[in-house]
Formats: C-alpha cells, sequence, structure tokens
C-alpha cells in the first residue's frame, strides 16, 4: 500500500485518476482503517487529505452559508456554537455516529462517501439542501449530497474525483432542522431508521419544508412528497399525518434482525411527525 | 516494501521510527517505541482500549496509521503520572475506588477521562457515562470507573 499525503486536492486527484489499483481517500479513517484492518478492503493507494490547506476548517461563506472541509472531524462541528445555532440537525446526526473517539476522527465528507444507507449525518444534510464541491480530471463541480450515493457502499463520483468540501446553505430567518434516529439501545448503534426534517416558517405557517430520510432503502432519500405535505400548514394533526403516509410510502428498506420492513416502514413515518414538530419549534426560537 | 519514517512527539518527547504504510499508531507505539499502555482489543475501534489523544483529540490508536502522526502530538496513559512517579488523580481514585480488575482497558479509560475532565471539569454521571461509551469493560460492571472519574473531577476542582 502506497501512503500520499498531497498537499493540493489537484495534486490529490492526479494521484488518485493516475493509480492503477483500489484507491482510497483516507480523512479521519474510521470506515476505511476499519476496512482495512478486517482485510475487508486493501487499498493499493491511499490518499491522506488531511496535509492539504484548509480541510479541517470550517468557514462562513460569502452568501451567510458554511463550507465545512472535507477532513473536518466531528467533535468540530458540536464545537461550534454558530454552526450549531444554524444547522442544528446536521450536526445531531454526526454526533450520532459512534464513540466520543469515533467523533475524534470522523467526518461529514467520510459519511457520505462511505455510502451507508444508515449513515446518520447524510439525511440531515440532504434536508439542508447542502451541496459538495468536487476536484477531478474533468475540472471542479458542485453537487447536491443526495446524488453522491447510489448505492449501498457506491458512490457517484467519477474515478480521480474527490470530495473538498460540503456546503451548507445560509440559514436564513425563521429556518429550523433536526434529525433522529431509532436504535434498539441509547447510543453507540447503527440506524435502523432515520428522518432529517429541515423547514422555514413566516409565523405559524411552514413556508419551505425538506424531508430525508436513512436506513430504510439503498441510500438515503429526499422525500419530496413529504416536504409538500407540511407546505402552508401550521403542523396541524391533518399535515402530520400527510407527512407520516408520504415518508412511510417512500421506504423501501430490507427486511433483517435489527428491523422488519413492516416496522421500519412505520417507525420512519412515526419519527416524522416527532423530528418535524422539534424543526418547527426550533424555526419559531430563531429570530 | 521500504519502511517509512515518521517524527512525532509522545508524551512531550520527540521521537522517530520506521513503519509500514499499514502499519497502525497503536502496533508503533507499542512495538517500535515500547510504550505498552495502550492496548490492542478489537482492533476495530469499537472498544476503545487503544485510545491516546492526537493533538489533543481522543482517538482509537488502532484506527490512526502511524504515518498520519508525523509532526503531531501523541498523548498515552504514560504521560499521565508525574516524573518521579507521583500518579495523576484519576490514576489513584481509580485504585482507591477498585475501579479496575484485570486492567486491560483502564489505561483507554484513563486517557479518555482525562481529556473529558480538560473540557469538562464538572461532568454529570450521565456525562461521564456517554463520554465513555466507546471504552468497553468486560470486568467492572463500570459503576466503580463512573464513581471513580466523579472523585477525580471534585478533587481537581478543589485544587484547581
Amino acid at each position: 500500500m502506497r501512503y500520499h499525503t498531497p498537499s493540493s486536492f489537484e495534486e490529490a486527484s492526479e494521484i488518485a485518476a493516475a493509480a492503477p489499483g483500489i484507491t482510497r481517500i483516507l480523512a479521519g479513517g474510521t470506515d476505511v482503517l476499519v476496512q482495512l484492518r478486517a482485510d475487508i478492503v486493501e487499498p493499493d493507494d491511499l490518499i491522506d487529505i488531511k496535509r492539504i490547506s484548509g480541510t479541517g476548517d470550517i468557514t462562513r461563506s460569502d452568501d451567510g452559508g458554511w463550507v465545512i472541509g472535507a477532513a473536518v472531524p466531528g467533535v468540530s462541528l458540536s464545537e461550534h456554537a454558530a454552526l450549531c445555532a444554524d444547522w442544528p440537525g446536521v450536526v445531531e446526526g454526526m454526533a450520532l455516529v459512534g464513540s466520543t473517539q469515533v467523533q475524534g476522527r470522523a467526518t461529514l465528507t467520510g459519511n457520505l462517501c462511505n455510502g451507508s444507507p444508515a449513515a446518520d449525518s447524510v439525511p440531515g444534510m440532504i434536508a439542508a439542501g447542502a451541496e459538495v464541491s468536487v476536484v477531478g480530471p474533468q475540472g471542479p463541480r458542485r453537487i447536491a449530497i443526495e446524488s453522491v450515493p447510489v448505492g449501498p457502499g457506491k458512490i457517484s463520483l467519477a474515478k480521480g474525483e474527490i470530495v473538498t468540501a460540503i456546503h451548507l446553505p445560509s440559514r436564513g430567518a425563521q429556518g429550523g432542522d433536526a434529525y433522529e434516529r431509532f436504535i434498539p439501545r441509547t447510543e453507540m448503534d447503527i440506524a435502523v431508521v432515520g428522518v432529517a426534517v429541515n423547514l422555514r416558517r413566516d409565523g405559524a405557517t411552514i413556508t419551505e419544508a425538506r424531508v430525508a430520510i436513512g436506513a430504510v432503502a439503498p441510500t438515503p432519500l429526499l422525500v419530496p412528497e413529504a416536504g409538500a405535505a407540511l407546505v402552508g400548514s401550521t403542523l396541524d394533526d391533518a399535515s402530520l399525518a400527510a407527512l407520516s403516509e408520504a415518508v412511510s410510502a417512500a421506504c423501501n428498506p430490507i427486511d433483517d434482525k435489527r428491523g422488519t420492513i413492516e416496522f421500519r416502514t412505520h417507525v420512519a413515518g412515526v419519527l416524522a411527525k416527532r423530528v418535524a414538530r422539534t424543526a418547527y419549534d426550533r424555526a419559531g426560537d430563531a429570530k | 516494501m521500504s519502511m517509512m519514517h515518521v517524527n512525532t512527539t509522545v508524551n512531550g518527547d520527540e521521537v522517530e521510527f520506521l513503519c509500514d504504510s499499514r502499519e497502525t499508531l497503536l502496533d508503533a507505539l507499542r512495538d517500535r517505541l515500547g510504550q505498552m499502555g495502550a492496548k490492542e482489543g478489537c482492533g476495530t475501534g469499537d472498544c476503545g482500549a487503544c485510545s491516546v489523544t492526537l493533538d489533543g483529540r481522543l482517538v482509537c490508536s488502532c484506527l490512526v496509521l502511524a504515518a498520519e502522526a508525523e509532526g503531531r502530538q501523541v498523548g498515552t496513559v504514560e504521560g499521565m503520572a508525574e516524573d518521579g512517579g507521583t500518579l495523576h488523580p484519576l490514576q489513584r481514585k481509580f485504585i482507591e475506588h477498585a475501579a479496575l480488575q484485570c486492567g486491560i482497558c483502564t489505561p483507554g479509560i484513563l486517557v479518555a477521562a482525562k481529556a473529558l475532565l480538560e473540557q469538562n471539569p464538572d461532568p454529570s454521571e450521565t456525562e461521564i457515562r456517554y463520554w465513555l461509551a466507546g471504552n468497553l469493560c468486560r470486568c467492572t460492571g463500570y459503576d466503580k470507573i463512573v464513581r471513580a472519574v466523579l472523585d477525580a473531577a471534585a478533587e481537581m476542582r478543589e485544587d484547581a
């Protein structure tokens, strides 16, 4: 295994594009190094991006949004008061990933690019309308989070392409987001169902809403019908019932010992209502 | 395969070693540098027995490549007692409360608990239990560990 420490993403992309065998990008390593240690994937080339300037930074963008470097660990998100105030749902999704030790290393970008259907940070980023910037042989591009995962362990990036940062939009007035998951214990587990809601209010009325679900389909999903069920409502019982129905209808889960199809589908609808209430309250607390 | 040359700092001391590109920081600490405190339990980041700090962040050293430590600051359980052997309050309280039996998890838990108290000198029992959720102990049932951390924190606040 060749271990590379490029000093720019262009250099990293050139190494990845020219690499003949299995290539992995190393940020926090909490998936890549587990796969290496467990003899699941031994890369021929491992490209550590942490020496690239800016990869560990959280910065406010010109439009009032946030740019989160590809190597920013979860703990740095949780410690960032202004980011937590703007996007508590995104941060709480990431904070659910693993232990304190894992939080010291694991990244949003890694959680996305590992391609797990149950990745806890991904529904929150999709609901937020986040994007990733990518560099590659065809030049830089910026794409929606939901276009990255295409199946369990599979992402849409081409050979030589590398995610450089996550972009969260400007929070704006009266917005709130939230994420919750179901697990059979209180800590340190993989989501059986995860739901994220991001919405905006005008007074008591919801004017925009995005809903995303995790662990109930081959990839985390944006559910436009679920968002549409909330818009124009004051989160009354009828809109919550419509939300719940839309979320359950979008589920296409596996059946395994951690949750049956029926259970996951039902719980997704229940969680969606709960998470929508939290997002709604947070939007009301915001100025 | 040619070995990689790594310069790093362990418990304040500058050290250098040669390692394989696939070698973990845990293996380098134990096999190259003779620092046997960090233990290998699971080797996949689940048990926390290999906990160390890397630039002040608590991490599993089994999920850090030795080469990643280049130019960084590593902290292990060997750095907790003062020169001359005076134990850290956490170490003393672990003995007082009998917060260990076989001892395999203890170095990792001490490093993790120290990292907690550095950022939160007055944690609640719940905060301690969540913080240490990534440190598995199959002997104690955790209760004595939590009590020892609470007691050490109280003593350290008095002395501060």
